[in-house]
C-alpha cells in the first residue's frame, strides 16, 4: 500500500490545513516510510489470533445513568473564542 | 407533470432522544431548557485528556427500543469517532457506532388506507448528540450552546421500502408510538427529541436501479416530513419529465416557503473516516443481559390494538386511533376499571375526547380529565342519572377542571329528573302553551312531536328524562 500526493491533498482539505507542492511530496514521502515501517508487522504470525479492535483486554466498562456536577459558566467559557449570552460565539459556517 | 409515471422510493433515518438522566458519556444533565451551556463538563466539551464512560441505561434503552424494532442485537458492540469539523461538535468527531451497532435486520408494520405494509429496518445505533447552534449578526456568525451534546440518540434507518410520503408519515408515527410505549424517549418533534431526515428518489415503473436520490432535513413535524416529501417528489417528477437530471444533494425543507431548498454540499462528499474510538471499550451483550431486557419490553401498539379488536370488539380504525398514542390507550384502559361498556368508552374518546384535543390542538397529557372520570360518566348515564345530552356538558366540565362527574353534576345541578310527577306538570304546560303543535299532532303530523318534546326539555332546562318526556307527552295527547 502506498499514499499518493492526491490522498495527502484530499487528507490536508479534510483536515483544514493549507499545504505547498513541497510540503506534499514532503508528507507523501514521510507518510509512506511511516506505513512501510508498519508492514514489518506483516512478518508477524498471526494464525489464531482474533482480530480485534482494542489492544486492552476490557469490556463492559460502564457507569450508572446518576448526574454529576457540570462546570460552572465562567468555566465552560474560558476556551471560547468569543461569547454571547452565555454561548460561544464562532464565524459562521453555512448560510 | 405527473409523479404517476414514477415508483417513489423512500428512506427514513431517525434520531430518538434517549431520556436518560445523564448524558451518554458524561454525569451532566439531559434536561431540556437549562440556560446556555450551563451543562457541560470536559468530557462533553471535548476538552484533552479526559475519558468518556459509557452510560449503562442508555445501552439498555438502546436494546430495549432495537428489540421493539425486531432488530436482531448484535453480542459485541463497539464505538467509532465519526470525523467531521462543525462548530455544534466539540471534539470534531462524534462519537457512533459503524460496523457493530446495537440492533440489526428489524422491522415495522404500518397501516395505509386499510392495508398493512412491512417496513424494513436495516440498523439501529447509538450515538450523542451534537450541539445547537444560532445564527446572528446577519448569518456572518453562530452561537453554540452545547448542552444538548451527549445526549443519548439511537438513530433508526430504515429499508428503502416506503414508497409514498402517506407511508411516510405513518412509518414515523408508528415509530414515535413504539418507542413511547417502551418509555425511552419523551419522543417529542417540537423539542426536538424525535427528529427524522429522509433519503427519497423517483425512478420509472419497472426499473431496477434507484435513481438519484435527494437528502431531505429539517423537517420538524408529521405534516412536515409528509408535505417536504410530497414537494420533493413532484420537484423531481418535474426534473425528469423534462428530461433533466437530478443532481445528489442534501435539500431544506423550508416550512414557511413550502419548499425544498438546497444547501451547500457539506465538504467533500461524505468522508467520515470512522474509526474505532480507542477511549470506549467494546461492549459484551450476554443471552442473559439481552433476556432482562427483553422482559422490559411492555404490549407493544400492534399487540394492544389486536387486543382491543378481540376483547373489546372496537373497529380497527378505533383501536388504531386509540393505541397510536400510549397515553390514550391507558386512558382507555382506566376508563375500563370504571364501566363495562368499552365500545361507550370508545365512542366518547373517538369523539367528544379527539374532537376537542384536535380542534384546540392539544394532547391527551393537557387537559385534565381522567379515565376515571369517564368511565363514572358513562356510569351515570346508564343509571338514568343524566341524560347523554347533559353528559356532554359534564364531559366538558371534566376537560377543564377534572373533577369527577357526580360532583360536577350535584355542583351544577344537572342530575336528570326521572320524577314522573314533575315531568308531567311541565308536559301540561308545554301542551297548553302550544295549541298549535298539538292541532297538527291530532291532524296526524308525528313530526309536531319533536318540537313538543323539544319544548319539555327546554323548560327542563335539559334534565327532563327524554325518554320519559316522550313517554308522558304522548299520554296526555291521546288521553
Amino acid at each position: 500500500m502506498s499514499i499518493t500526493t492526491k490522498d495527502v491533498q484530499h487528507v490536508a482539505k479534510l483536515a483544514r490545513l493549507n499545504m505547498t507542492p513541497e510540503e506534499e511530496n514532503l508528507f507523501t514521502d514521510q507518510l509512506n516510510a511511516i506505513l512501510q515501517y508498519a508492514e514489518k508487522l506483516k512478518e508477524l504470525d498471526t494464525e489464531g489470533v482474533e482480530p480485534t479492535t482494542h489492544v486492552l483486554p476490557l469490556h463492559n466498562v460502564m457507569r450508572e445513568d446518576e448526574n454529576r456536577k457540570s462546570l460552572p459558566i465562567e468555566k465552560v467559557l474560558l476556551n471560547a473564542p468569543d461569547e454571547e449570552d452565555g454561548h460561544f460565539k464562532v464565524p459562521a459556517v453555512m448560510e | 407533470m405527473s409523479t404517476s409515471n414514477y415508483e417513489t422510493v423512500i428512506g427514513l433515518e431517525v434520531h430518538v432522544e434517549l431520556h436518560t438522566q445523564s448524558k451518554i458519556f458524561c454525569g451532566c444533565s439531559t434536561s431540556f431548557g437549562a440556560p446556555p451551556n450551563t451543562h457541560t463538563c470536559p468530557i462533553c466539551l471535548g476538552h484533552p485528556g479526559v475519558l468518556p464512560v459509557l452510560n449503562r441505561q442508555a445501552v439498555e434503552y438502546a436494546m430495549k427500543a432495537a428489540m421493539a424494532l425486531n432488530c436482531t442485537i448484535g453480542d459485541i458492540s463497539k464505538f467509532d469517532r465519526k470525523n467531521y469539523f462543525y462548530p455544534d461538535s466539540p471534539k470534531a468527531y462524534q462519537i457512533s457506532q459503524y460496523d457493530q451497532p446495537i440492533g440489526l435486520n428489524g422491522w415495522i408494520d404500518i397501516e395505509v388506507n386499510g392495508e398493512t405494509k412491512r417496513i424494513g429496518i436495516t440498523r439501529l445505533h447509538l450515538e450523542e448528540d451534537a450541539g445547537k447552534l444560532t445564527h446572528v449578526d446577519g448569518g456572518y456568525a453562530s452561537l453554540v450552546d452545547f448542552n444538548r451534546v451527549g445526549t443519548p440518540l439511537v438513530e433508526i434507518v430504515s429499508e428503502p421500502e416506503i414508497s409514498s410520503p402517506e407511508e411516510a408519515k405513518a412509518y414515523l408515527e408508528k415509530m414515535r408510538a413504539i418507542m413511547q410505549y417502551c418509555d425511552v424517549s419523551d419522543v417529542k418533534m417540537e423539542e426536538g427529541s424525535l427528529r427524522c431526515d429522509a433519503n427519497i428518489s423517483l425512478r420509472p415503473h419497472g426499473q431496477k436501479e434507484l435513481g438519484t436520490k435527494a437528502e431531505l432535513k429539517n423537517m420538524n413535524s408529521f405534516r412536515g416530513v409528509q408535505r417536504g416529501l410530497e414537494y420533493e417528489q413532484y420537484r423531481q417528477a418535474e426534473i425528469l419529465d423534462e428530461g433533466g437530471v437530478i443532481v445528489q444533494e442534501t435539500r431544506r425543507w423550508d416550512e414557511a416557503q413550502g419548499k425544498t431548498l438546497s444547501m451547500r454540499g457539506k465538504e467533500e462528499a461524505h468522508d467520515y473516516r470512522y474509526f474505532p474510538d480507542p477511549d470506549l471499550v467494546r461492549v459484551h451483550i450476554s443471552d442473559e443481559w439481552k433476556e432482562a431486557v427483553r422482559s422490559t419490553i411492555p404490549e407493544l401498539p400492534d399487540a394492544r390494538k389486536a387486543r382491543y379488536a378481540a376483547e373489546y370488539g372496537l373497529p380497527d380504525y378505533d383501536a388504531g386511533v386509540i393505541t397510536s398514542s400510549k397515553a390514550m390507550a391507558d386512558f382507555f384502559e382506566d376508563s375500563l376499571k370504571y364501566t363495562q361498556d368499552a365500545k361507550s368508552v370508545s365512542n366518547w374518546i373517538m369523539g367528544e375526547l379527539m374532537g376537542y384535543l384536535n380542534a384546540n390542538n392539544l394532547e391527551l397529557p393537557q387537559v385534565k380529565i381522567t379515565g376515571q372520570g369517564l368511565g363514572e360518566m358513562i356510569g351515570l348515564i346508564e343509571k338514568g342519572t343524566i341524560s347523554t345530552k347533559i353528559a356532554k356538558t359534564v364531559f366538558k366540565a371534566m376537560l377543564d377542571s377534572g373533577k369527577l362527574p357526580q360532583q360536577i353534576v350535584e355542583e351544577q345541578g344537572l342530575v336528570q329528573i326521572s320524577d314522573e310527577g314533575a315531568i308531567k306538570s311541565i308536559v301540561e304546560q308545554v301542551v297548553a302553551n302550544n295549541p298549535q303543535s298539538v292541532e297538527d299532532y291530532k291532524a296526524g303530523k308525528q313530526k309536531a312531536i319533536g318540537f313538543l318534546v323539544g319544548q319539555v326539555m327546554k323548560e327542563s332546562k335539559g334534565k327532563a328524562n327524554p325518554a320519559l318526556a316522550n313517554k308522558l307527552l304522548v299520554d296526555v295527547l291521546n288521553s
